[in-house]
Order: structure tokens, then C-alpha cells, then sequence
């Protein structure tokens, strides 16, 4: 069976576009919000990603930081993020959800656990930032077997050996890391140079779903648009900050944003 | 239960997922570090078993550390205490006042075998910091010191000492505004710029390249104490106990290093966790306090945590020591029953500095405090054939201002 990742990024092919990807942090600023924001931008969003808050995030720059401290301090817990996804795939059943965290909150669960809960909530993907390959090996095998999509992550220092390997146990879909960054990084590359790195992974597996994250903002996605998919996260953060501090509700705050990224790359 | 094997060096005790004991440590890391970890471990690799390496090393350690540093006995606490017989490896005479100069020299050495001109690191009671600062300076490298805001404040000597040297302090203002925030803040930025910059890790934590790294160069302290000992005893003695605070477990794993292969009958290590404020429920003793497995700062480790994995606030005198987890190979040595944990609280280390620094010269901080004071505690119940010798590893200037208002004086 296509997994609703693939089914994704086909009709945005069909459409002749690139996917549209959201991060945004579970329970920023509350459960309740944070759901809110999944379903008012779910229409304008191929695939959301919900990023599980961790308090020594080693690669997430202030934006996406400020959210997860912000979650935890308001009381999120793993359990409650199920619920939220739960939530969120009632009435958006097939609307891809990937959870993106840092595996110390898996290993807490338990990795059979974690699964168990993805899928029961109805988890389509997982992104573990500090599970690398070969070390996510078993992890991901273990993911493959539920139809999670386990999601390989690349970056411009991984070499092209190294690159193939990964490859070859990638599931639906790969993330390139833009640059050597944390997220919410200034892209301090040319949008040329990303396309080019880009090419290289499309070169060696062409039907893979290839996604480009890490430094896009309203500014620079539609210098990327050529991507299978782009990720935007410290942007909508920020949103929920900016809309925060100015006492204005961040729904629409982060709604806004999607809304001008979806513009810029149809 | 976990074994250590015999004559190989406990920090290549590890499988092929650098992981010590099948479960301690390895390399949790983001995909971009994977190259820059991958390239240090290689470097890392030759370098350890290369000659003219090996005797830059030994020339710095001599002639700009000051090895060897002192061993003395310490005759009035041993005939106050009246007990076993009280040593101390003074390792604080190193050159900037702490054991945290050899790990600083042995990066900036590979830092310029890299052919990196840049050099970045973390640090808690600014002594790691400190030390960096002033390898980056003997060796031409420029250097940030990541510091939680609130270490900025109370250890500013050592912060003054690291300006001077001309490096650059940025101030970590998330989580508690410690250590451990520190040691991502510094990863992160390593993260992002590891092509131009190399990091050095201030403790035998983090991806375990910087475990090795850091516990190679602090095993220069045990490999003098064995010479020492054999000099003073004219051979180890039957009974001795090596006491050492841990935070990381830099100092420790340097102290013990070379003792590893005796039986613990002979030579037992005692690590000194710390407790934290008496009354408080918050300490910084994950070995002691039974705290469960999980991942921090790119290892598996005991670390103290919450159930769903996040990572739980310590509270501290000492800054060096308020750290939530713990090396890996203090993990290996605790599930080995190599060595034995425990911790001491604030009052405990405050009271074994007013009691050491009295009847001693000698003014250890607040980090080796702790370790006098689990000294204190045992040595009267052991008779005078016991030896026990606490690494005095940090010098107390840092902590005027703390202790002399805990204690209304300073040394
Ligand atoms: C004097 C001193 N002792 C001990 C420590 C604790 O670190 P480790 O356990 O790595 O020796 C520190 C850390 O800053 C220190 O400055």
C-alpha cells in the first residue's frame, strides 16, 4: 500500500509544484493552540511536521528553541502529543503527520512503545535528529515494519559513499539539510549551491522523494521551488512568538505565513 | 554484570557503536557532525600512536603545564582525623590552576594538526574555558568560550582570566543557564560551523571521540602518581583509596587511569558526586542517585531526566559539578564495580574546605572540596596501613566569593 507520504508528494507533482512542509512545535504555545494551528493550515500544507519538544535540543537554533522551552514549560508531555495527532487526523485522515524530536524521548518510551503509540495516533513519519545512519539501523527497521516512514536526513558534509548508503535504506522520503546549521539559520549558501547538492542526491536515486529544509523563510522559497518539498520551521516559531509578544492570537499569526509561503511556490 | 578487560586502555573499551558495555556512550549526533567526528576520530587515531606527537605532548605537559605536579601527605588533616593516612596529588599547581590544561593543550595541538585556526569550547566553572583560552593563546588559535549566564556570574575570576587572554566568552542565557547548556549551545554552534572550527568538549563527555580525547590527556595525572607512590612507598601500597569529584569525570578518569588493572581490594576508586543544598531535592549525582539511562549531548549515559526524557535540573555549590549527567566511562566503571559513587552536599564540601584549608597548605575549590569531604567521612574508620590520596584538582581563587560568603573567611 502507498503510504500517504508518497500519495503526497505525487499529487504535488501532478500539480507541478514542490510540497509544502510545516514544523511546528507540539504544544507551542498550548495543546490546545497547537492543534489549532495543525488544522488551520493543514488546507494550505502537503505534510506537517510536529516537532516533539526537547529541553537540549544540540541542533536547533533560539527560534524552534524558544517553542520547545515555551511547550514544556506550559506542560506538554509525549502522551499528550499522541493525542494531539489523534486529534489532528480525525477529520484530516490522510494529511501526512511527521513527529520530529530528539531520540532521547523515544528511548524513554521505549522504542517498541514509541511505535506502538505512532501508530495507534496514526503517525505517518519520524525524524530523529540525533539518530544517524548506520546507528538507525534497527530503529528504522523496526519503523518500516509499522509503515512508519522512518526519514534519513542528509547534510552537505555527508559524502557522496556515505550518501549512498544512507539511500539505500531510505523509506519515501529524504531530508537535505540546506547548510552547516542549526535550524532558523540565515541560508548562508546560494539557493545554486543548494539545487546542485540537491541534484546530486536526485542523481543517484531519482524516484526518491528529495526535501530541502533548514534556512527557508518567505524570502527564499520560491529561489527553491525546483525541490521535490521544502520544510519551513524556525519561520512559523517565529510567527508564534512574534504573535505572542504582541498579545495577538498565534493561529492566525502562523496561518498568515503559510499562506505567503503556499504563494511563492505555486 | 559488565567487565573491564586487562591491559587495554579503558577508553578503547568500547564496540564498534562506541558504545562502552554495550550501552554507554556512543555517537548521538546530528547528521552534519557525522563528517567533522568521523575526520577528529581518524586524526585522533594516528596521532595518539605518532612519535613526535607524543613527545610535543610530554614537552608542553613538562615545560608549560609543570608535570610533574606535587604529591604530599597531608600530616595534620591524617593526625586530626586519626585514621588512614591522607595524601593528596596537588594537581592544581598546574599551570592555570586546574586539571583542565591537559585536555585544553592536547586539542590545541590537534586543532593546529587539523590545520584549523579556530578553536571553541564549553565551560562550567570556567576552568575548562580558562584553560582553552590560554592553549589558544600559546598556539595562535582564536577561541570562544561558551558559559552559562549564571556560571558567568558566579566563577567571574576565571572569566576575567579567559578575556585577558584575549578569547571571547558568549553567555548562554537558555535552560538553567549552566553547564549543560553550555555544552549544547557550544555543539550547536560547532554544528554549524565545523568546517572552519574545531570544538574541544571541556569533560570526558559528549560523541565519544571527545570522550577519548579528553580522558588520553588527563591520564597524565595517574601516570605521575604511580612514579610518585613508587617513590614514597617504594611500591603501591596494599591498601589505597583514590578519591576524585565528578562532574564530567575528567579529573577522575585522568586519576585513575593507570591504576585500572589493580584489583579494587588494592586500589579502590571512590568518585564524589555532588549532592547539591542539603535540604534540597535537586543535586547533580546521577551514579549515586540511581538516575536511568538516556542521551545527552550526543551519549547514552545515567543522566537525570523526567519519564518522558527530558533532561532534569541540578543544583549546585560547585559549578564544574552541576552537571545532569556523567561521563560514559564513569557509567562502564559503576556497572563494572570498578569503582564506588557517592556524593557530598554544599554544607559537606564547604565544611571539608574550612577543615583542609585550616589545618593544610592548601585551598582546594569547591569541585575537590567534595572529595576532601567523603575523605573526611571515611578516614577515621580506617587504620593507618589505608592511603588515601584525593586529587586536589582545582584551585579555590575561583570560589572566593562563595565561600567567603558561605564561610566568612578565605584562604
Ligand atoms: C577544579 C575542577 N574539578 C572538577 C571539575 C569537574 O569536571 P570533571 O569531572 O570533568 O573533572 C571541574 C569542572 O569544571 C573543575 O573545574
Amino acid at each position: 500500500m502507498k503510504s500517504n507520504i508518497r500519495i503526497a508528494f505525487e499529487k504535488c507533482q501532478n500539480e507541478k509544484r514542490p510540497a509544502l512542509l510545516t514544523y511546528t512545535v507540539a504544544g507551542d504555545n498550548t495543546k490546545k493552540k497547537s492543534l489549532e494551528i495543525l488544522n488551520a493550515i493543514a488546507p494550505f500544507v502537503d505534510i506537517v511536521e510536529v516537532g516533539i519538544p526537547h529541553n537540549t535540543p544540540v541542533a536547533d537554533g533560539g527560534q524552534i528553541q524558544s517553542s520547545a522551552y515555551r511547550a514544556i514549560k506550559n506542560g506538554i508531555k509525549i502522551k499528550d502529543i499522541f493525542q494531539i495527532v489523534k486529534q489532528f487526523k480525525k477529520n484530516k485522515n490522510t494529511k501526512p503527520v511527521i513527529l520530529m524530536g530528539y531520540y532521547n524521548n523515544i528511548y524513554q518510551q521505549g522504542e517498541n512503545t514509541f511505535l506502538r503509540e505512532c501508530k495507534k495516533s496514526g503517525v505517518d513519519g519520524l525524524i530523529v535528529v540525533d539518530l544517524p545512519w548506520p546507528e538507525n539501523k534497527v530503529f528504522s527497521t523496526k519503523c518500516k515494519k509499522q509503515s512508519i516512514n522512518f526519514i534519513q536526513l542528509l547534510s552537505p558534509t555527508t559524502s557522496a559513499t556515505r550518501m549512498r548508503k544512507i539511500l539505500k535504506d531510505s523509506h519515501d522520503m529524504v531530508y537535505y539539510i540546506s547548510m552547516l546549521s542549526t535550524t532558523g539559520g540565515k541560508l548562508k549558501v546560494s539557493p545554486k549551491i543548494i539545487l546542485k547538492n540537491y541534484s546530486k542526491i536526485k542523481k543517484i536515486i531519482p524516484k526518491q522523494n528529495v526535501v530541502i529544509g533548514f534556512g527557508i523563510t518567505e524570502k527564499t522559497i520560491g529561489s527553491l521551488k525546483k525541490a521535490d518539498g521544502l520544510v519551513v520551521g524556525s519561520a512559523l516559531c517565529k510567527a508564534i512568538s512574534s504573535s505572542l509578544e504582541q498579545r495577538k492570537n498565534p493561529v492566525q499569526g502562523v496561518l498568515n505565513v503559510v499562506k505567503k509561503l503556499k504563494a511563492k511556490i505555486i | 554484570m559488565l567487565k573491564i578487560k586487562k591491559k587495554i586502555p579503558l577508553i578503547d573499551q568500547h564496540d564498534k557503536h562506541y558504545l562502552y558495555g554495550g550501552k554507554f556512550g556512543g555517537n548521538f549526533i546530528p547528521e552534519t557532525l557525522k563528517k567533522p567526528v568521523e575526520d577528529l576520530t581518524k586524526l585522533f587515531a594516528k596521532l595518539r600512536y605518532d612519535k613526535k606527537f607524543i613527545q610535543e605532548r610530554d614537552f608542553y605537559f613538562k615545560n608549560y603545564v609543570g608535570a610533574p605536579t606535587p604529591f604530599v601527605k597531608l600530616n595534620h588533616l591524617t593526625n586530626h582525623l586519626g585514621g588512614a593516612q591522607i595524601y593528596a596529588k596537588v594537581v592544581s599547581e598546574a599551570n592555570g590552576g586546574a586539571h583542565k590544561i591537559y585536555n585544553a593543550v592536547v586539542h590545541a595541538l590537534i586543532c593546529k594538526r587539523a590545520g584549523k585556526k579556530y578553536i571553541v569550547g564549553d565551560t562550567g566553572a570556567g576552568y575548562a574555558g580558562k584553560m582553552l583560552s590560554m592553549a589558544a593563546k600559546k598556539f595562535g588559535l582564536k577561541c570562544k568560550i561558551f558559559m552559562g549566564a549564571k556560571d558567568i556570574i558566579r566563577q567571574k575570576p576565571n572569566c576575567d582570566s579567559i578575556r585577558k587572554n584575549g578569547a571571547e566568552i558568549i553567555p548562554v542565557y537558555s535552560g538553567s543557564q549552566t553547564l549543560v547548556d553550555a555544552v549544547s549551545e557550544c555543539m550547536r554552534y560547532w554544528v554549524s560551523n565545523c568546517d572552519t572550527t574545531h570544538m574541544a568538549v571541556g569533560s570526558t563527555v559528549g560523541p565519544n571521540i571527545f570522550i577519548k580525547i579528553c580522558a588520553w590527556s588527563t591520564a597524565q595525572i595517574s601516570r605521575e602518581l604511580i612514579i610518585q607512590m613508587n617513590k614514597e612507598f617504594g611500591q603501591i601500597p596494599k591498601k589505597l583509596k583514590l578519591i576524585n569529584c565528578v562532574g564530567g569525570g575528567s579529573s577522575a578518569a585522568g586519576f585513575w587511569n593507570e591504576f585500572m588493572d589493580y584489583n579494587k581490594q588494592q586500589v579502590e576508586f571512590v568518585g564524589v558526586e555532588a549532592g547539591g543544598p542539603k535540604k534540597s531535592k535537586l543535586h547533580a549525582a546521577p551514579l549515586t542517585n540511581s538516575s536511568k539511562i538516556g542521551i545527552l549531548h550526543g551519549a547514552a549515559q545515567y543522566v537525570i531526566q523526567d519519564k518522558d526524557g527530558q533532561i532534569g535540573e541540578t543544583s549546585s555549590i560547585s559549578a564544574g559539578l552541576d552537571y545532569p549527567g556523567i561521563s560514559p566511562l564513569h557509567c562502564f566503571l559503576k556497572d563494572a564495580k570498578r569503582a564506588r559513587y557517592t556524593s557530598a552536599t554544599d554544607e559537606e564540601a564547604l565544611q571539608a574546605y574550612k577543615l583542609v584549608s585550616k589545618l593544610e597548605n592548601l585551598s582546594p575549590s569547591l569541585e575537590p572540596s567534595h572529595a576532601f569531604a567523603e575523605a573526611i567521612k571515611i578516614a577515621p574508620k580506617l587504620n593507618k596501613n589505608t592511603i588515601i590520596c584525593v586529587n586536589s584538582c582545582g584551585d579555590a581563587k575561583k570560589d572566593r566569593a562563595i565561600i567567603k560568603k558561605r564561610l566568612g573567611f578565605f584562604k
